[in-house]
């Protein structure tokens, strides 16, 4: 078929221009913006690999929570963007290495696919006896069983991340005044309201 | 070339055509929910609503559209003119892509994917761009005000509406909508997750900024928030997609809830009509509450919103999956 082989190249090619234009953008918005772009071409790859589970969780997690979240931090910034520019030469060497080691790994993968006769590394093996269902119950059936205890550990250690990032920012002010919604729900008429007989000309 | 015929041009012409066949209706159900807004405000107010154009003002939508069309495009000098055009495309397109898995009858659906919830919830999870782009893009006080709020209050109800999505597929069984729908033959699922439908609706309401959580448009305080700065038909895609996602959350509560297409009562005089009158005749239902919802409460203060979300909505959602999953554990009402 003709028409997968196109999709496969129209989004990794537009993968690719994306993710250069997140590090070549000037303006950071447009970075955020370039880099929600290569994530949803992604999920297309996914796809088209027939993890339609996997794509739908990469745009629903990584596009639809955290990119917000990006995009809400850099916009909300003000930062001089020359200012920022200058430590491009000072933070390449470091950032150069790590992009050439991905390189080389991914490098790797593709000529152990290559040199493999007994089957394919980069195609996920479904545990036996689970042929003609979803990927979504495959997925279920190994993360719940085989790697039960890992995936617990993962949902663990996000959980103390998250306590982490809010015990750093927790601040307790002085002096300010919060609503209790219970007790202004529990106030009663006759505890808010007191009628008086006044006499013309006392006052109270 | 019998092979690309027959394997390309003639089903992509069809896959076209279905296309059609849902867009032009749902341009015309939008257009109409515009005045039926009005028509059930006015009379909750004791108004007549729209009457002057055509009778009982029905033309009032179409009169509306061409007066749109006719005005002036105004870009902003300042505004960052690409993003500034692509957020209300970006709007309008999400909430029209969404339809391609919505099941109208058995078998009346263009795409019938095995994750059509996933599918549904990530395009309304990735509607917060077209209103984040919009408020940024303007350059304006006004606009990036509300688009944060909007943010916000969006990412704070997904939350929800996940869990909401997480129970009833624990008693559906299955990710596919019309799987969903078929599982809701014996009981719509709205009787045993009563709570969690009203969390639904709720969430619905804020997740497509609708009045009484319309406070990314805060008109007494933010002029008109996001999309102060846009005008004629850059506005009117920004006004058909929020009127379009509401009938798409009306859709998706039908669906999750409501038993889809199903008829109330699987009698004979309820079985005549065809499944989709019924899908419709729900939908309309549904978005019936949201106007109601419009007329009937005051603006929520933001930070109640936030409390609603966080404090009170996700921890009973949570609570709720858990009695969901261990009464099917316990009771072994496993979905077959």
């Amino acid at each position: 078929m003709i028409l997968p082989a196109l999709c496969f190249y129209m989004f990794s090619a537009v993968a690719i221009a994306a993710g250069v234009m997140v590090i070549s953008a000037r303006n950071p918005v447009h970075s955020v913006l370039f880099l929600i772009l290569a994530f949803l071409n992604a999920a297309g790859l996914f796809v088209l690999m027939g993890a339609e589970f996997l794509a739908m969780i990469l745009a629903i997690v990584y596009v639809g929570a955290v990119a917000v979240l990006f995009m809400f931090v850099v916009m909300m910034l003000d930062i001089d963007f020359t200012q920022a520019r200058e430590g491009f030469l000072q933070y390449l060497p470091i950032g150069g290495a790590i992009g050439v080691a991905l390189l080389v790994e991914l490098g790797f993968l593709v000529a152990a696919r290559s040199v493999t006769e007994t089957g394919d590394p980069l195609t996920a093996k479904l545990p036996d006896g689970t042929g003609g269902v979803t990927n979504t119950e495959a997925l279920g059936q190994i993360l719940y069983t085989k790697y039960f205890y890992l995936f617990q550990a993962a949902g663990i250690i996000l959980l103390i991340a998250m306590v982490g990032a809010i015990v750093l920012t927790l601040r307790q002010r002085e002096g300010v005044r919060r609503q209790k919604i219970a007790s202004q729900v529990a106030r009663r008429r006759d505890e808010a309201v007191e009628i008086r007989n006044v006499t013309p000309g006392t006052g109270i | 070339m019998v092979g690309f015929w027959d394997g390309y041009v003639w089903p992509g012409v069809v896959i076209l055509a279905q296309i059609l066949l849902i867009v032009v209706p749902l341009l015309v159900a939008v257009a109409y929910l515009t005045y039926a807004e009005r028509k059930v405000i006015g009379a909750i107010h004791l108004r007549k609503g729209p009457n002057v154009v055509g009778p009982l003002g029905l033309l009032q939508p179409i009169a509306d559209g061409l007066k749109l069309l006719v005005k002036e495009t105004i870009l902003p000098a300042r505004a960052n003119i690409g993003v500034f055009v692509l957020a209300p495309i970006i709007t309008f397109t999400l909430s029209f892509i969404a339809w391609a898995v919505i099941p109208f009858d058995e078998g009346w659906v263009l795409a019938d994917i095995n994750v059509g919830v996933l599918y549904l919830f990530a395009v309304s999870s990735l509607g917060v761009y077209g209103v984040l782009m919009a408020g940024w893009a303007s350059n304006s006080r006004y606009a990036f005000l509300g688009a944060l709020r909007s943010a916000a209050q969006m990412v704070s109800y997904e939350v929800s509406i996940g869990f909401v999505i997480v129970t009833v597929l624990i008693c559906a069984g299955s990710l596919n909508l019309s799987e969903i729908v078929m599982a809701q033959k014996d009981l719509w699922f709205f009787i045993p997750l009563f709570p969690m439908f009203v969390i639904f609706l709720i969430s619905a309401l804020a997740e497509t900024n609708r009045s009484p959580f319309d406070l990314p448009e805060d008109e007494s305080a933010l002029v008109a928030g996001y999309f102060v700065e846009y005008s004629s038909m850059l506005f009117a895609l920004f006004y058909l997609g929020e009127y379009a996602a509401m009938i798409l959350m009306s859709g998706m509560t039908v669906i999750l809830f409501l038993g889809g297409w199903l008829p109330p009562f699987d009698i004979a005089p309820f079985t005549w009509v065809p499944g989709i009158i019924w899908f419709g005749l729900k939908i309309a239902l549904v978005l019936f509450v949201f106007l109601w919802a419009r007329a009937t409460f005051p603006r929520y203060r933001y930070d109640q919103l936030m409390r609603l979300g966080w404090k009170v909505f996700l921890p009973f959602s949570l609570f709720w999956v858990a009695v969901t999953a261990g009464a099917v554990v316990a009771f072994d009402w496993y979905p077959s």
